[in-house]
């Protein structure tokens, strides 16, 4: 159902030109399957996961390759059927460009299934620890872009009023979303369905911004066939970042999520369109996170488009199956024009936060001048869509005053980048915070771990004092007894007595020797 | 006179037993400073620095007058913050004391090791694990790359290695073309 719902605005943003015409005006494509998968074994946010299959192991497609090693933390998947041939560091898709531990197969082209996995069509007969466990299992992951584990999100606890299906998609560029809910609109519908049941909540809304009306028309037919009352398709104008979490359900509630607390606090929670869809996979289908929407795009390849491809498959054989690259072409970003980072090479793979890969020209991606000093301006103040201060965040992270950098609530940033883009003085604003802020996570790291070596010092310098102190003490008491006992015919009895013992050893022994001299 | 005379003692007693009674009562366990500069201090346990350890240096930096700029793993940070708690000014890192090196981790080379123990005995986290005439290994997560089992190995089967970066800990590096000053031309 789709009524016209009232909506809010949230502070900043802007409005950007979209540039998804490159890439949606051709159907969603499914991309063939690759001779070599590559699976990090860290592709969310929390610790890694731990692998389960040896390196020969013969794995079906789904199978899990490792184990969740924490509460936030989720598996990996094989996305076919095959060998695997190495588990090594091999280049991820990460900012810095390193390399991390990674489950490498070779297909075998046969794609043969796993069956672990019992589609659960009965669904609604389970609760929601059991769907959590299904969708804990299948290692899914909100694919929006953060990769955050999404049956950690599913345990709200209750008193959930509101699911926001987040189909904003507002980043320049991308339109993976606008083409998996084109085409892939009942997969949406059930796995809102799904994640009703399990968060106990009986309304959902699924925002579009106005600019998709083909998603839009796409949903609504979708939800007008399977009639239920509970979900509503909205339409929300197209402001960058309005697909930011705390900026949709602003606009569409009105509310804001407090700085330090999460949706849930306020009795909402927010997926996106692609991990509703994944849902649905894993509970009716029984299908892990194996596969997800890309967008290749940029006037740096032939035919930008959207395809359907499997996690692992290296970003290479993508740009191949679209044409390859053009002579424009001159960057390679994973992400969106304002929030993605420049990959090193291109033999990195697709993960489950893939949501982009822009290959850009110089007119996708615009030489950045060099900086100028910061006037003042507050421009991007009145950008900033988390009504942040960035030009007093600039100027502590600048002298890397980071104890001042929490009172301005460096954390709430989301790096939308919206700041660097009205800078007249082409600061680069955003990098800035993001080198704040992982030093100041380095530096925390740093304290925790010299807080432990302090106290390993601590206690092994007592443990020394201790077994000092004892052995002294014993030493005393030696020293006391020799001298009680100390009347000089004693002690000269006491030699007397161990001289005697050992002549006596050394006539046993000695008859011995001669025995075996005749041999 | 008399009357003003008592008044004033009386008052200086009173007061004079409520201090003392106060210092007795509240008093501050252990030395506030020393536990402050002890909390900056990278905690390496090197003596690099001249004393006997992270907390010893804090000490003598607090009671001893001690530079507070003798402390190599902690490098400029750790100098400017100590700088910022005492109100001192922030010198440059003493070269007699050595240099700022990146994060290192020691490993034992297993083919070499003929488990003396030596090195167990000198480390000061107890990182290292082993026994004699036992193969010796460092536990890498508790290793602070104090350099000191170096010196007493043997065999010389100690190696310092740089910590590998990885991606969870890495860092986005400051931007450069920062702070580019204007230039007015004087027309």
């Amino acid at each position: 159902m789709s009524i016209e719902r009232k909506l809010w605005h949230f502070h900043g943003g802007l409005k950007l030109p979209g540039h998804k015409s490159l890439s949606n005006s051709v159907p969603l494509d499914i991309a063939p399957l690759p001779s070599r998968l590559v699976h990090p074994l860290g592709q969310h946010i929390g610790s890694p996961s731990e692998p389960i299959v040896e390196v020969g192991e013969t794995v079906m497609r789904g199978q899990p390759l490792s184990r969740a090693t924490g509460y936030v933390c989720s598996p990996v998947h094989a996305a076919s059927s095959g060998t695997v041939v190495s588990i090594a560091p091999h280049p991820v898709p990460h900012p810095s460009g390193l390399e991390a531990e990674c489950v490498i197969i070779q297909t075998d082209g046969q794609d043969q299934p796993y069956d672990g996995y019992p589609p659960l069509s009965n669904y609604q007969t389970l609760n929601a620890p059991a769907l959590r466990a299904r969708v804990r299992e299948c290692g899914i992951v909100g694919l929006g872009g953060a990769a955050f584990p999404t049956s950690v999100k599913l345990n709200a606890g209750v008193g959930m009023r509101l699911l926001i299906l987040n189909g904003a998609e507002c980043e320049p560029y991308i339109s993976c979303d606008d083409s998996l809910m084109r085409y892939r609109a009942v997969e949406i519908i059930a796995g809102a369905q799904v994640m009703m049941h399990a968060l106990e909540i009986s309304q959902c809304c699924v925002a579009i911004e106005e600019d998709k009306p083909e998603a839009f028309d796409s949903l609504e037919a979708a939800l007008n066939r399977c009639g239920d009352p509970r979900i509503q398709v909205t339409r929300v104008p197209a402001i960058y970042p309005e697909g930011g979490e705390r900026q949709l359900i602003e606009v569409l509630t009105g509310k804001q999520v407090p700085a330090a607390g999460i949706p849930a606090d306020i009795g909402m929670l927010c997926h996106n369109v692609g991990t509703a869809a994944a849902v649905a996979r894993a509970v009716l289908y029984g299908e892990p996170l194996i596969s997800r929407v890309i967008t290749i795009t940029g006037h740096g390849v032939a035919q930008a488009r959207n395809l359907e491809a499997r996690l692992g498959t290296p970003i290479a054989d993508l740009i191949e199956y679209c044409g390859g690259y053009t002579d424009k072409a001159r960057h390679l970003i994973m992400g969106g024009a304002m929030m993605g980072f420049s990959l090193a090479s291109d033999a990195v793979p697709v993960i489950k936060a893939s949501n982009c890969l822009l290959v850009g020209s110089t007119e996708d991606v615009k030489p950045r001048a060099a900086s100028m000093p910061c006037i003042r301006c507050g421009e991007c103040a009145q950008a900033c869509p988390a009504q942040l201060l960035p030009q007093q965040l600039y100027w502590h992270a600048r002298a890397e005053e980071f104890d001042k950098l929490e009172p301005f609530h460096l954390f709430d940033c989301i790096e939308c980048g919206c700041c660097d883009v009205v800078c007249p003085s082409q600061i680069p604003l955003t990098q800035y915070f993001r080198f704040a802020k992982t030093e100041i996570w380095g530096r925390e790291r740093e304290r925790r771990q010299s807080d432990i070596a302090r106290e390993r010092f601590e206690n092994r310098k007592s443990r020394l004092e201790l077994a000092e102190a004892e052995r002294k003490k014993r030493l005393e008491a030696k020293t006391r007894a020799l001298k009680k006992s100390g009347s000089s015919a004693a002690s000269k009895a006491a030699i007397e007595e161990v001289m005697a013992r050992v002549r006596a050893k050394e006539s046993a022994a000695a008859p011995k020797p001669r025995q075996e001299e005749p041999d | 006179m008399l009357t003003a005379i008592l008044a004033i003692s009386g008052l200086a007693a009173g007061f004079g037993l409520l201090l003392g009674f106060a210092a007795v009562r509240f008093r501050i366990q252990g030395d506030p400073v020393v536990d402050q500069i002890d909390a900056l201090l990278p905690q390496t346990q090197c003596a690099q620095c001249g004393f006997p350890g992270c907390r010893p240096y804090a000490q003598a930096i607090a009671n001893e007058g001690a530079e507070i700029n003798r402390c190599p793993p902690g490098g400029e940070a750790t100098i400017r913050s100590l700088a910022d708690l005492l109100d001192r000014e922030p010198k440059p890192l003493d070269p007699e004391r050595g240099e700022e090196k990146p994060p290192a981790l020691a490993i034992i080379d297993e083919h070499v090791c003929i488990g003396c123990t030596l090195c167990i005995q000198a480390c000061p986290v107890d990182a290292i694990l082993g026994a004699a005439k036992q193969m010796h290994t460092v536990i890498a997560s508790e290793c602070t790359g104090c350099e000191l089992c170096i010196e007493p190995c043997p065999v010389d089967c100690i190696e310092m290695v740089p910590e590998p970066a990885t991606p969870t800990t890495w860092r986005w590096p400051k931007p450069a073309d920062s702070g580019t000053k204007l230039v007015r031309s004087r027309a």
